[in-house]
C-alpha cells in the first residue's frame, strides 16, 4: 500500500484531499462529518464581514443529460457571525487534531482589518491560512477579492500585511479571470506568501431560461455574472496550473489543486501537473462527502500500480512534457487504422472526416451496413475519428514517421525546408 | 359442448389486454434512452424502416427537447408512425438493425421513442402539416387501411381532393380490425385516423364497399385518377373434413370480434388449436388464451427453424402459456352434435426444400389427434380475387399486378398495400401509399 499521507508547509493531512473553502466547509456539523467521512483536510468557508446573500444563488450546465456538467454560484463569503466560526473552528481542530484546518480570509480592504483578522484566526489553532483574492461577485464592487487578485501590485501589497503578522504558513489562492495567473502568483510570492492555491471559479453566464428570458440564477427577474466551477472547469484549472508550475518563481512554493476535481484520477492529474494537495468543492455539493473514500482508495491503487510509494514520487512529473508549439516534432505522423472486426459502421468516423476534417475516410455502401476504412495517403494524423469511434479500440493511430530524426519547426524553418510536403 | 363467452372478470380482461409495450413513463426516462442514441451517419435503422424515417434525427430532436420537430420528422415519412410505434415488428425492421446489436447491447428502443414524440403530437393535436393550393383535381382512393390513408395524405398535401371508400363503418384497416387489442385500441386507431384527416381534403365515405355500392367503372369516370388499397380479407380454407363444424372459426374473423365487441361477449373454447405460425396466429391464440381458454395449441407444419414468425413473437405466446406443436399438418376435424371435438393431425418430417426454399414437410404416415372444443384457421389470408378478375384487373391469384410506377393494367388506377404485396406489414403499407401517391401526382401532371 503506497503512503498517499501530504505534507503541505509542515501541515501535515492523512489524504491529499481538503474541501475547498465552500458552503460544506463552512460550519462545524459539515466539517465534522466531512472528517468523519474521511477527508484530509478543510479550507473553512472565508471569513470576512458585511455579507448578506441572496436567492437563488446557484445554476448549473447540464449537457446531454448529463447534469450539473458546470455550476455556478453569486454567494458571497460566510454570512455567519465571525465568533460562532471561530468558536466552530476551534473545536473541529480539537475533535480531530490529525486533519488539516485551513481558514479562509477576505479582510476589509486596509492593514489593520487584516491584522486584526489574522489574529482572531490564529487564537483558534488553526493550521494555515488562505488568502481569497479570487471571489468574483459581490466583494469586488468593494475593491475586494478578485479586484485583489486581479492586480498584481494589490495582491502585494495585501500579502505584505499578511505576512508581517502570519506566524502560520499562508496560502494564497488565485482568481482565473485574468490573462495569466502568473503575474499575480509572482507578485504574491515575491511578496512572501508560502504557497499557492488556484483556481477560484471563473465569471460566467450558465444560460437562460427559454420561458422567462432571465439567465440563471433568476434572483426576482434579475441576474449576475457568476463564478463558473466544477467538471467543465478543469481543463482551464489544470493549464492554469501548468504555468505557475512553470514559472520560476511560482514554482518554488508548494501549490494546492482546485477545479473540477471529482475523482482521483482527476487528483493524479493536478499533482502530475504539480499540485501537492487538492481542494474539492462541486463534486462534493453534487454527491457529498462520500466520494472521498473512492478518491482515497483509486489513488491508493493507481500508486501501487506504478510504483509510487509517497505522493512527492510523482507530482510535478507531467510538467516537463508540456511544451511550446514550435518543440515539437515535425517528423512524428501517425494515421488511423479501423479495426473491421470491432467496427459497428455507425459511420461516426466517416461524417466527421468528411464535414470537419480531411475526407480520409471511404465509404462503401451497404445495406444496411456500410462498410469504412481509411485512406492512408489522404490522413493528417488529426485524431478525430478516434475521439469520435464509439468503439473502444477499433481506430487505432500507427505510427508512421516521415523522418529519423527529430525535427521541430524552428530547425525546420532554419534549414528551409519545402511547406506542404506532407 | 359448445364454447361460451364471458369467462373472466372485468378486472382480468383489462389486465390482459392492456398495453404490451407501455410507453414512458417520465420525460427524463425517453431523454435517457434518446441520448444513447450515437446519431449513426447513413444509419442502419433508417435504412431498415419500410417509410425510411429518419431515425436519428428523430431521437436527436427528442433529446434537445424538440418533440414537435420529431413528431414531424416522424410523419413525414409515415403519417401512421403513431400506430407503427405500437405494432411494428421492430425487431426484424428498425431495432433488428441497430448498431447496438452489433456491440452486443440493447437496442435503442426506437419504436417507444417513436410512441413517445407522435403521442404528443396526437395528444395535443398539432397540426403538422399544411395543404398546397387546390390543383382542381380529385382522386377515387378505395380502402381507408394504411394503405389508402397514407396515399391520401401525401395527395391532400399536394392540393388534391381525396374521397375515400370504405366498407367497413370505421377507417383505419386491419390497424382498427386486424391487429391485437394489447397493441392498440380501437379508440387510439379512431383518434390516429381523426388526426390524420384533419389535414383536411380528406372525405372518407364508410358503408361503402366497391363491387357492390360503387363500381370501378363508376370511380374512374368521376374522379381523374383511382388508388386500390382494398388489403387482403378472407382466411385461407384448409379443405379438410370437418371444416364447417361449429367451433372452427377463422382467425381474422376472431379477432374482427374481439376488435369490435366487448371482450366478454367473444365466445372461446376450453381447449383451443391454433393453426399455422404467422403473426396472425400468434395474435389469434395469445388473445385466445387471454379470453379465457384454458389451454391453446399452436399446431405447425414445419419446425422452429422454418417459423414465418418472429422470436419475440414467439416469444410472447410462450409466456402467455400457449402450447406448440411442431411438424403436425391438419388431416381431419371430427364432431360430436355437429360442435367440433378433435382435430387429426398427419406428423410429418422435412424434405427436400421447396420453391420459397425452405424445407417443405412431407407425412410420415402418423397421426397426433388432440381434444378440442375450438378451432381457430391461421394459416395465411387470400386476395379478393373475385373482385380483381370481375374489374379486369391483371392480377396474379387474386394480388393485383402493378409496375414500377404502382399502376395496374388499367390507366389511372394504381394500387397498393396488402391487396398488392399479399399481406406484410402496416408500414410497409404506408410506404406503398406514399409510392401510389407519388405515381398519381407524375400522371396527373401529364
Ligand atoms: C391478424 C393480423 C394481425 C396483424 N398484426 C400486425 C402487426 O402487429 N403489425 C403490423 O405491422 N402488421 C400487422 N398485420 C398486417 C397489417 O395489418 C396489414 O399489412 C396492413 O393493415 C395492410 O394495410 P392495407 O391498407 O393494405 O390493407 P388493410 O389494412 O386491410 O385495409 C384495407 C381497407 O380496405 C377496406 N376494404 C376492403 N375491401 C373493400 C371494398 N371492396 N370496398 C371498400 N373498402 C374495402 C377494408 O375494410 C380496410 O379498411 C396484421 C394482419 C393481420 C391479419
Ligand atoms: C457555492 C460556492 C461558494 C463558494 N464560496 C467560496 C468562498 O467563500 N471562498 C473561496 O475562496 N472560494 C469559494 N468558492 C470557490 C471554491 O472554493 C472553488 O475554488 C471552486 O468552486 C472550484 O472548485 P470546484 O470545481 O471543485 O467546485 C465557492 C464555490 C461555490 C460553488
Ligand atoms: S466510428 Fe468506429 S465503429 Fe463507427 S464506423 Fe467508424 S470505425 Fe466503425
Ligand atoms: S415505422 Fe416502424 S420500422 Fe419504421 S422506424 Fe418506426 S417503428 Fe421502426
Ligand atoms: S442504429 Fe441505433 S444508435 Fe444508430 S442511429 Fe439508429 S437507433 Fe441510433
Amino acid at each position: 500500500m503506497a503512503d498517499i499521507s501530504a505534507n503541505f508547509l509542515g501541515i501535515k493531512s492523512p489524504n491529499p484531499f481538503w474541501l475547498a473553502s465552500a458552503p460544506p466547509t463552512d460550519k462545524k456539523i459539515n466539517v465534522l462529518r466531512a472528517f468523519e467521512a474521511g477527508w484530509g483536510g478543510v479550507v473553512w468557508k472565508t471569513l470576512g464581514s458585511q455579507v448578506k446573500n441572496v436567492s437563488s444563488r446557484y445554476s448549473a450546465v447540464s449537457y446531454n443529460g448529463s447534469r450539473v456538467m458546470g455550476f455556478n454560484n453569486i454567494e458571497l463569503i460566510s454570512d455567519r457571525p465571525l465568533d460562532l466560526n471561530l468558536q466552530e473552528i476551534k473545536e473541529c481542530i480539537r475533535l480531530f487534531p490529525d486533519r488539516a484546518m485551513i481558514v479562509s480570509l477576505m479582510a476589509d480592504n486596509d492593514r489593520q482589518s487584516w491584522h486584526e483578522l489574522i489574529k482572531q484566526v490564529e487564537d483558534t489553532g488553526a493550521h494555515g491560512l488562505e488568502l481569497n483574492f479570487g471571489c468574483p461577485h459581490g466583494m469586488t464592487e468593494r475593491g475586494m477579492g478578485a479586484a485583489v487578485g486581479q492586480d498584481p501590485e494589490i495582491a502585494r501589497m495585501v500579502v505584505e500585511w499578511v505576512m508581517e503578522k502570519a506566524t502560520i504558513p499562508v496560502i494564497t489562492k488565485l482568481t482565473p479571470n485574468v490573462h495569466s495567473v502568473v503575474p499575480t502568483g509572482k507578485a504574491a510570492v515575491e511578496a512572501g506568501t508560502d504557497a499557492l492555491s488556484l483556481i477560484n471559479t471563473i465569471q460566467s453566464v450558465t444560460g437562460i431560461d427559454l420561458d422567462t428570458f432571465v439567465p440563471n440564477p433568476n434572483v426576482g427577474g434579475k441576474s449576475t455574472f457568476g463564478g463558473y466551477c466544477g467538471p467543465a472547469v478543469k481543463p482551464i484549472a489544470l493549464k492554469m496550473l501548468t504555468t505557475i508550475s512553470q514559472d520560476p518563481v511560482t514554482s518554488k512554493v508548494p501549490v494546492s489543486g482546485i477545479g473540477g476535481i471529482s475523482t482521483w484520477k482527476d487528483a493524479a492529474e493536478f499533482m502530475l501537473l504539480g499540485a501537492t494537495t487538492l481542494q474539492v468543492c462541486t463534486a462534493v455539493m453534487k454527491h457529498g462527502f462520500r466520494i472521498v473514500e473512492d478518491m482515497c482508495e483509486g489513488l491508493n491503487n493507481w500508486m501501487d500500480e506504478k510504483g509510487f510509494k509517497k505522493i512527492e514520487d510523482f507530482i510535478g512529473k507531467s510538467v516537463p512534457t508540456l511544451t511550446h508549439w514550435e518543440d515539437l516534432d515535425i517528423n512524428f505522423h501517425i494515421v488511423a487504422n479501423i479495426n473491421q472486426d470491432k467496427c459497428i459502421h455507425c459511420g461516426l468516423c466517416y461524417i466527421a472526416c468528411e464535414d470537419g476534417s480531411h475526407q480520409s475516410i471511404n465509404l462503401q455502401y451497404g445495406k444496411p451496413y456500410n462498410t469504412y476504412s481509411i485512406k492512408e495517403e489522404e490522413c493528417v494524423g488529426c485524431n478525430l475519428c478516434k475521439l469520435v469511434c464509439p468503439v473502444e479500440d477499433c481506430i487505432t493511430m500507427v505510427e508512421q514517421r516521415k523522418g529519423e530524426e527529430y525535427l521541430n519547426w524552428k530547425e525546420f524553418q532554419r534549414r528551409g525546408l519545402p511547406l506542404n510536403d506532407h | 359442448m359448445p364454447i361460451t363467452s364471458n369467462k373472466l372478470t372485468l378486472g382480468e380482461y383489462d389486465q390482459h389486454f392492456s398495453d404490451i409495450h407501455p410507453p414512458f413513463e417520465t420525460h427524463s426516462a425517453a431523454l435517457v434512452d434518446a441520448n444513447r442514441c450515437l446519431f449513426c451517419y447513413d444509419a442502419p435503422c433508417m435504412k431498415s424502416c419500410p417509410t425510411s424515417i429518419d431515425v436519428p434525427k428523430f431521437i436527436k430532436q427528442i433529446a434537445t427537447e424538440n418533440i414537435k420537430g420529431s413528431a414531424h420528422t416522424i410523419l413525414s415519412s409515415n403519417i401512421m408512425g403513431a400506430g407503427c410505434s405500437r405494432v411494428c415488428p421492430v425487431e426484424k425492421l428498425c431495432e433488428g438493425a441497430c448498431v447496438y446489436n452489433l456491440m452486443g447491447e440493447e437496442a435503442i428502443p426506437i419504436a417507444k421513442l417513436q410512441r413517445y414524440a407522435t403521442e404528443k403530437a396526437m395528444a395535443a393535436k398539432w397540426p403538422l402539416f399544411t395543404r398546397k393550393p387546390a390543383t382542381g383535381k380529385k382522386v377515387a382512393v378505395v380502402g381507408a387501411g394504411p394503405a389508402g390513408l397514407s396515399c391520401a395524405h401525401v395527395l391532400s398535401r399536394e392540393g388534391i381532393e381525396v374521397t375515400i371508400y370504405e366498407k367497413e363503418s370505421k377507417g383505419g384497416g386491419l390497424m382498427t380490425y386486424g391487429i391485437a387489442a394489447y397493441k392498440v385500441t380501437p379508440q387510439f386507431c379512431e383518434e390516429e385516423v381523426n388526426y390524420i384527416t384533419s389535414l383536411g381534403g380528406i372525405d372518407i365515405k364508410y358503408n361503402q364497399e366497391l363491387g357492390k355500392h360503387i363500381t370501378l367503372d363508376e370511380l374512374k369516370k368521376n374522379y381523374d385518377a383511382v388508388y386500390l388499397g382494398f388489403g387482403v380479407g378472407l382466411a385461407r380454407q384448409l379443405d379438410i373434413p370437418g371444416e364447417d363444424l361449429q367451433g372452427v372459426v377463422d382467425a381474422i374473423g376472431f379477432i374482427y370480434a374481439i376488435r369490435t365487441n366487448n371482450y366478454a361477449t367473444v365466445p372461446v373454447g376450453d381447449k383451443v388449436a391454433v393453426i399455422g405460425l404467422g403473426m396472425t396466429a400468434i395474435d389469434a391464440a395469445t388473445q385466445a388464451k387471454r379470453l379465457g381458454a384454458k389451454e391453446v395449441t399452436i399446431v405447425y407444419r414445419r419446425t422452429e427453424a422454418e417459423k414465418p414468425c418472429t422470436n419475440v413473437e414467439l416469444d410472447i405466446a410462450r409466456l402467455d402459456g400457449c402450447k406448440l406443436i411442431w411438424l403436425a399438418a391438419p388431416a381431419a376435424l371430427t364432431g360430436t352434435d355437429g360442435h367440433v371435438s378433435q382435430l387429426i393431425c398427419n406428423v410429418m418430417k422435412l424434405g427436400e426444400p421447396d420453391v420459397s426454399g425452405r424445407r417443405s414437410p412431407v407425412p410420415t404416415g402418423e397421426t397426433i389427434t388432440l381434444e378440442v372444443d375450438m378451432v381457430i384457421k391461421a394459416a395465411g389470408q387470400v386476395p379478393f380475387e373475385e373482385l380483381v378478375s370481375t374489374n379486369q384487373l391483371q392480377h396474379n391469384k387474386g394480388r393485383i399486378s402493378i409496375d414500377n410506377n404502382c399502376s395496374t393494367s388499367i390507366p389511372g388506377v394504381f394500387a397498393g398495400g396488402d391487396c398488392v404485396n399479399g399481406g406484410k406489414e402496416v408500414v410497409d403499407a404506408v410506404q406503398a401509399g406514399k409510392d401510389g401517391a407519388k405515381a398519381i401526382l407524375k400522371y396527373l401532371e401529364q
